[in-house]
């Protein structure tokens, strides 16, 4: 039987990549797809490609079931599983699940937000070179000879020749069959980045404000990992004070003091000074704060920072300012101020709530660096 | 794949096996497949031609998925058709596939037997493959995705059929009505002038009399305004909306065709959908009795004994379980003389626990139950209070609060009622063609007959969409809401909703 399945499994992979392209703006304002993730692979509800028909609600109609248990006893949650065949032939409600990998999802979002392909920075491609011994040859010197292969030619040929005896087994192998290991120049494109993310969790950033920033490192992520071999990320919070904390910490501390957002700057910078040569690291530090610092002192702190380390080191410096209650949004209008049009390397973007998500990465990753 | 040497003597053996115990099928040809192939012709539903539709891609993604995660593997597969075509999976121990060939037998068996398969194509391995040539031209002639994007339409609207319409007529068809006129004619005899015509002309040059063109309508009638006075279109509700749209929809001769080829699997399938539980049960009966009482040797007892577990496992509606208990459950009364006036009457309890009248009729009665049951008249007579309470059954539903499933009653009476819902027209809504002139606009009107289970709203919306694309005018479907009558529409561009009085 031929693969025919083939053709129409294409047929809905590529249905599925218009649904999910079709809706993507959606998927990038709610958290919703995020979260069900394995290494390499998302997974992504897609209702609307069911085909509709007039039918119950499950939840409408219950069932019949089998067992032990009192009245009113649960059964468990979401799923209705039809359990060793469909059940009474009814199509369970579950919602369906595509599996897409990330590099396909980039994908879809480069198109769908028309991002340039990113230019590693510097030296383009940092490529290292290996030996890797995967062949074999003929010729070659003897401390590389391959032993059992030269033997077992030197068998194949004298049973070819007749003059092999199973009885007094001596295999005396001459110049045409010896074999030799050999290698292969290997090149290792080692385009390396790594993106530092900074946060600012002081009391006036709330938990809608978190959520933002989690759906948009999500993206950026996402697409930063189709451009780059190997990307790192790293997570600095600060309140007052900086610190270096693990994804999941990430998003969810916070903190009650002030905020002094030259800590985390300076957090960064010395993270990129002792672990991310410039000359070799395509390096991507994000901030996200509501906008609001301690003192002008502090701003001017942070300017020069910027200045002198982090912009000259980065392949961008992006600063997102999410809008809170709380927030003043001072920062943005100083650093537009202070530093200004004059140095594309900064790019700000004001998130003034879920819908500006989709503007704001754009805005970030629009410039291709 | 044939089967090896080996294999095939053991089909032999069991064929053998299951002749003696009186069981009669199809000549059977069996396969061996590796599991790739087998989730492509599972995807494709067992025919190895299917017209091409990203569906049976879908299908095969998701097969292939839960078969890579250990979820879930396709034991066999079996198709009505004759010779009856069987899939056994490569690799599967010998006793599940001794097992398989077993319950094979019996799914045969009962296509074979079962009234309700009668009137299936039993070529229907060849027929899909004529409908997937067919299905492929058309997308050669007017691009795939306009033919499966008009596949979808059809597919959305392919259980608003009428599956007990293959043993009964409803209406007189219309050969029968054309073939009327011709009768009178000839007995009225020449009483009346008529032109030389040819046929195609003749009601054009000798038009038929006032009287002739339809039933006299009475005098009361005769008054009412022209529009009540037309007669309703169709005449009665008609249950086959796809027969429907297929006759009176404004389809392009292609689409009309490829509609005819949707209804057509659909209606071949509907016959597997109305007797699930007892082809299943059947089956499992079957490959239970033959395996431990002829089959199986010693040292295979344990891994058929884990594998019966594994099926018939689960809380919630197993219909191999229910099935073949119920079967058993019929076997033993028969056998006891559990049933007739002297049974139903007695309210002795010791007595009726110590029943036994030694009539050895069980097997004959499954027999019988077999041929001519389907789901709904076997739960409905067999699922007696008894057997509920022995077998533990009970309703759940759906807990908004705690978003869980909940064992609701034990109540005979509405396990039972429920049970019967499900299975009445597969657990698919009852909805008829009411008007296709509705509003005197030409529009469509279904009628969605309300049995406490409202339709789910979003999907009924967009398969009124699916509808529009059919009838090519605004289309309506009454039903009710929360107890209130609505009539939900679309006209094209919007969706409509207003209250209705809902009889």
């Amino acid at each position: 039987m031929s693969q025919k399945i083939d053709q129409d499994h294409s047929r809905f992979r590529k249905i599925v990549r218009g649904k999910i392209k079709q809706n993507l703006r959606k998927y990038m304002t709610q958290g919703e797809l995020i979260g069900r993730k394995g290494k390499d692979k998302i997974s992504i509800p897609l209702p609307q490609i069911e085909i509709p028909r007039f039918r119950y609600g499950n939840k409408d109609q219950g069932g019949v079931g089998q067992g032990e248990g009192e009245e009113g006893e649960s059964l468990g949650g979401e799923k209705k599983p039809g359990q060793g065949g469909d059940a009474g032939d009814q199509p369970g409600e579950h919602v369906l699940e595509v599996e897409v990998t990330f590099e396909e999802l980039a994908e879809i979002m480069g198109e769908e937000l028309e991002l340039p392909l990113i230019q590693p920075k510097g030296k383009k491609t940092v490529v290292a070179v290996k030996d890797r011994y995967k062949s074999i040859r003929r010729t070659g010197p003897e401390s590389l000879r391959h032993f059992k292969r030269t033997f077992k030619h030197a068998l194949r040929r004298q049973i070819a020749m007749g003059t092999y005896n199973p009885d007094k087994p001596v295999i005396i192998p001459i110049r045409e069959d010896k074999r030799y290991r050999s290698w292969k120049e290997e090149a290792l494109p080692e385009t390396n980045a790594v993106i530092i993310y900074m946060m600012d969790v002081s009391g006036s950033m709330g938990d809608e404000q978190k959520e933002i920033v989690r759906i948009e490192s999500f993206w950026i992520d996402t697409w930063l990992r189709s451009q780059y071999d190997g990307l790192e990320s790293r997570y600095i919070i600060h309140d007052a004070t900086a610190k270096e904390v693990d994804r999941e910490t990430f998003f969810k501390t916070r903190e009650s003091g002030g905020t002094m957002i030259s800590s985390a700057y300076k957090l960064c910078a010395k993270m990129i000074e002792e672990e991310y040569d410039p000359q070799e690291w395509n390096i991507y530090p994000f901030h996200f704060s509501d906008g609001d610092n301690w003192s002008v002192d502090d701003t001017n702190l942070c300017i020069r920072v910027l200045k002198e380390q982090l912009m000259p080191w980065g392949n961008i410096f992006c600063y997102g300012q999410v809008e809170s209650p709380y927030g003043s949004g001072q920062f943005l209008k100083d650093l537009k101020e202070k530093i200004g049009e004059e140095d594309d390397r900064l790019i700000t973007s004001e998130i003034k709530g879920r819908e500006a998500i989709v503007d704001s990465i754009r805005t970030f990753l629009g410039k291709g660096r | 794949m044939i089967l090896p040497p080996y294999l095939y003597d053991i089909q032999k053996s069991i064929e053998a096996h299951a002749k003696n115990f009186g069981l009669d099928f199809f000549e059977q040809v069996f396969e061996i497949l590796d599991y790739k192939t087998m989730n492509e012709v599972a995807a494709y539903g067992g025919f190895p031609t299917r017209y091409p539709h990203w569906r049976f891609g879908m299908e095969y993604e998701q097969l292939t998925k839960s078969y890579s995660y250990g979820l879930s593997k396709i034991y066999e597969m079996v198709i009505n058709n004759d010779p009856c075509y069987a899939y056994l999976l490569e690799g599967n121990s010998l006793v599940d596939q001794k097992l398989v060939i077993a319950h094979v037998c019996a799914h045969n068996d009962f296509f074979k037997n079962n009234y309700y398969f009668s009137k299936t194509n039993r070529k229907m391995i060849d027929e899909m493959a004529n409908h997937a040539t067919r299905i492929r031209r058309y997308m050669e002639r007017f691009g795939v995705s306009r033919v499966e994007g008009f596949i979808d339409v059809c597919l959305s609207l392919d259980n608003l059929i009428d599956p007990m319409s293959m043993f009964i007529q409803r209406a007189p068809s219309k050969k029968s009505r054309r073939a009327k006129p011709e009768d009178d004619e000839a007995e009225r005899g020449p009483q009346r002038f008529k032109l030389k015509a040819k046929s195609y002309m003749d009601k054009y040059i000798n038009p038929p009399e006032p009287e002739e063109q339809g039933p006299k309508l009475d005098p009361e009638v005769e008054e009412r305004p022209v529009l009540d006075r037309m007669p309703k279109f169709p005449l009665q509700p008609v249950r086959d909306v796809m027969q429907f749209l297929v006759e009176h929809g404004p389809l392009d001769p292609w689409q009309r065709d490829v509609m005819e080829i949707v209804r057509e699997e659909a209606y071949y399938f509907a016959p597997q959908g109305m007797t699930k539980i007892m082809n299943e049960g059947w089956a499992t009966y079957w490959h239970s009795t033959i395996m431990t009482q002829r089959v199986l040797s010693d040292d295979e007892v344990i891994d058929y004994a884990d594998h019966a577990a594994g099926v018939l496992g689960g809380r919630f509606l197993n219909p191999y379980k229910i099935g073949v208990e119920l079967f058993r459950h019929i076997e033993e009364r028969w056998n006891k003389g559990r049933f007739g006036k002297e049974w139903e009457e007695c309210e002795n309890l010791a007595d009726k626990r110590n029943w036994d009248r030694q009539l050895d009729l069980g097997r004959e009665k499954i027999f019988q139950v077999r041929a001519i049951y389907n789901d709904v008249m076997f739960i409905d007579e067999f699922f007696t209070e008894d057997f509920c309470r022995e077998q533990l059954f009970f309703t759940y539903g759906w807990n908004e609060r705690n978003s869980q499933w909940e064992i609701q009653s034990r109540q005979y009476k509405q396990i039972k009622d429920q049970l019967l819902g499900m299975l009445t027209n597969f657990g698919n809504p009852h909805i008829y063609v009411e008007d296709g002139n509705f509003e005197n606009r030409g529009e469509l009107l279904l009628k969605h007959r309300h049995e406490g289970v409202d339709l789910r709203q979003d999907w009924a919306r967009d398969t009124l969409v699916n509808l529009y694309k059919v009838w090519r005018r605004p289309t309506n479907i009454m039903t009710k809401v929360e107890g209130q009558g609505k009539l939900l529409s679309f006209d094209g561009k919007e969706h409509g909703e207003r209250d209705a009085t809902v009889d």
